[in-house]
């Protein structure tokens, strides 16, 4: 069952000036809502006449005992720009939840994001924990002031962090970083392509299942208006119902 | 009158509860919305293109924004019109609402198999032929840029058919009022207007397209004073029922095409950011009448 109703904003906190985390109350119980899920945020309207599709945004955190969820937003273009001047107290309209979200398997996994990307990772983090399964979570971000929800992660997973200036953690990128030598049951992946890309190849040279979290563009996020494919050994497949998650062997050209 | 029948309107032998329908490519196959709205509040739903054969579309990226609209280039990625009557149909024969399929092609044989096939089905009581796609190499919008080619595809299909024939045709063109009217001649029971315009869009910092095909089709209320205005010349010099489609985003919009010559409407691009919007604007014209103290929402028809 999907959703289409107004959240109200508990607050707009600002992590750089191109980062912010929306927190957003629900007026009734959340329904059951899979790490990796995304959220399709009304913009156009009152809020902003030049903006005209949704923007699809995944779950950052969600908290069924407060009904609150939490989306992490990077300023990307003049929608997300406008959504960053979200104040506490205003409605958002959602359709929720879509995608499909990460398949929970083995005993020890490895989380890897990068950027904004790895927004999803903290709620799938939550998820693991409850079903007592080993979690190291590497992020890399490109420095200090770029890293978000650190103690969070840190009270969830052992934590190892790379800075592409060297300002926290280790100098460099997540794809040489040596908690990857390790052995897991899974990786879990999400940011950018080329590092899902990476990550992938490493995954699969040393045989391990590798899910990765597509951001393609899109117009509905309800797998109607078949925008937003990706080129699977299937086929043509919709991110928005296929994914957002996808067996990164599944797909081509990773 | 009973304020129900006062939305009642017929496309040749359809009948529909209210003037509203939903947009092929922009509606799936209607169960994908009914989380948010009941299909039996709509007059009719025109479910995704259905090819001969399996088509796997263009290569993202098939999307952009643009103001007020956007661009499209899907290029009519579906499974075939065997797999819609096996797998989609059986799904759909019940639903209490008119299902239209939508039928393209890229040659006139191709387009009279898949009219055989969907005359089959009891239960799809209308096709919309779609001569007018800007996004397949061949075929779609050659059929409907050209006024002979337009009668032989329209006529050619007409033999294969027997039900209601709805014509979908394409503002990318000089004089829509002869394809509209070649159409007719060929047997059309109701034509339907505007497929998107062909328009592309760049990016100055990357220096590229932002659709792979380049070009794509234009969607959304920044079509729709061209819609308006095909809709008024097309009504005004055929005898069909015409729908009317392009950028329709609320009750408004829907009217206004009523006012310029339409028996009923499709909202399209606008399905995609309010889901429950064709219902709501189907209420909304229920209001109009009441409001406008209407005996039957075609008496404010083509008066424009």
């Amino acid at each position: 069952m999907k959703y289409c109703k107004d959240f109200t904003v508990v607050s707009n906190e600002i992590i750089t000036p191109s980062l912010f985390i929306l927190r957003l109350q629900y007026p009734e119980a959340l329904p059951e809502i899979k790490a990796g899920q995304f959220v399709e945020i009304l913009v156009e309207g009152e809020r902003d006449k030049d903006v005209f599709l949704r923007r699809p945004i995944s779950f950052h955190d969600v908290n069924y005992e407060t009904n609150q969820i939490a989306l992490l937003v990077q300023v990307v273009g003049k929608g997300t720009a406008s959504l960053s001047k979200a104040k506490k107290g205003d409605k958002l309209n959602l359709i929720f939840p879509l995608g499909n979200g990460f398949t929970i398997m083995g005993k020890k996994v490895l989380l890897v994001g990068g950027g904004c990307g790895a927004a999803p990772l903290l709620y799938l983090l939550r998820i693991l924990k409850q079903q007592n399964i080993e979690t190291h979570t590497l992020i890399g971000c490109k420095d200090v002031n770029h890293l978000f929800s650190k103690s969070e992660y840190q009270s969830l997973s052992s934590l190892y962090i790379t800075t592409e200036d060297g300002s926290y953690g280790e100098k460099g990128f997540v794809t040489s970083h040596p908690i990857l030598q390790q052995t897991y049951d899974a990786i879990y992946c999400c940011g950018p392509t080329p590092m899902l890309k990476a990550i992938s190849k490493h995954a699969k040279e040393k045989n391990i299942p590798c899910f990765v979290s597509l951001e393609h563009s899109m117009a509905c996020g309800i797998g109607v208006c078949l925008c937003c494919v990706v080129d699977t050994q299937q086929g043509n497949k919709r991110t928005c119902v296929t994914g957002p998650i996808f067996l990164s062997t599944d797909l081509k050209d990773f | 009158m009973n304020n129900a029948k006062k939305l009642e309107v017929q496309i040749k032998d359809m009948s529909m509860r209210n003037p509203v329908m939903t947009a092929s490519g922009t509606f799936g196959y209607g169960y994908d919305y009914e989380d948010f709205l009941s299909l039996e509040n709509l007059g009719a739903i025109v479910v995704k293109a259905t090819t001969l054969n399996k088509r796997e579309g263009n290569p993202y990226p098939r999307m952009a924004e643009t103001p007020s609209g956007m661009l499209n280039a899907v290029g009519l990625q579906n499974n075939g019109v065997e797999y819609f009557c096996n797998k989609i149909y059986p799904k759909l024969k019940d639903k209490k609402t008119n299902v239209i399929v939508n039928v393209s092609g890229s040659t006139i044989e191709e387009y009279v198999e898949v009219a055989k096939y969907i005359n089959t089905l009891p239960n799809i009581p209308a096709i919309e032929l779609n001569i007018s796609c800007p996004n397949v190499k061949e075929g779609g919008m050659a059929f409907g840029t050209d006024p002979s080619m337009t009668q032989r595809v329209v006529s050619q299909v007409r033999k294969a058919y027997n039900k209601t024939l709805i014509v979908k045709l394409s503002p990318n063109v000089t004089n829509i009022v002869e394809i509209a009217q070649a159409a007719e001649n060929a047997g059309a029971d109701s034509l339907s207007l505007i497929n998107t315009l062909l328009g592309m869009a760049v990016d100055s910092e990357k220096k590229t397209a932002l659709l792979s095909t380049i070009t794509g089709g234009l969607s959304g209320p920044a079509i729709k004073p061209v819609a308006l205005r095909c809709v008024w010349q097309v009504a005004k010099q055929t005898k069909l029922p015409i729908i009317g489609i392009g950028g329709i985003m609320n009750t408004q919009d829907a009217i206004e095409f009523i006012l310029v010559g339409a028996t009923a409407v499709q909202v399209g691009t606008a399905n995609f950011i309010h889901p429950s919007i064709s219902e709501e604007i189907a209420k909304g014209i229920a209001e109009y009448v009441d409001r406008h103290n209407l005996n039957h929402i075609t008496d404010i028809r083509g008066i424009i």
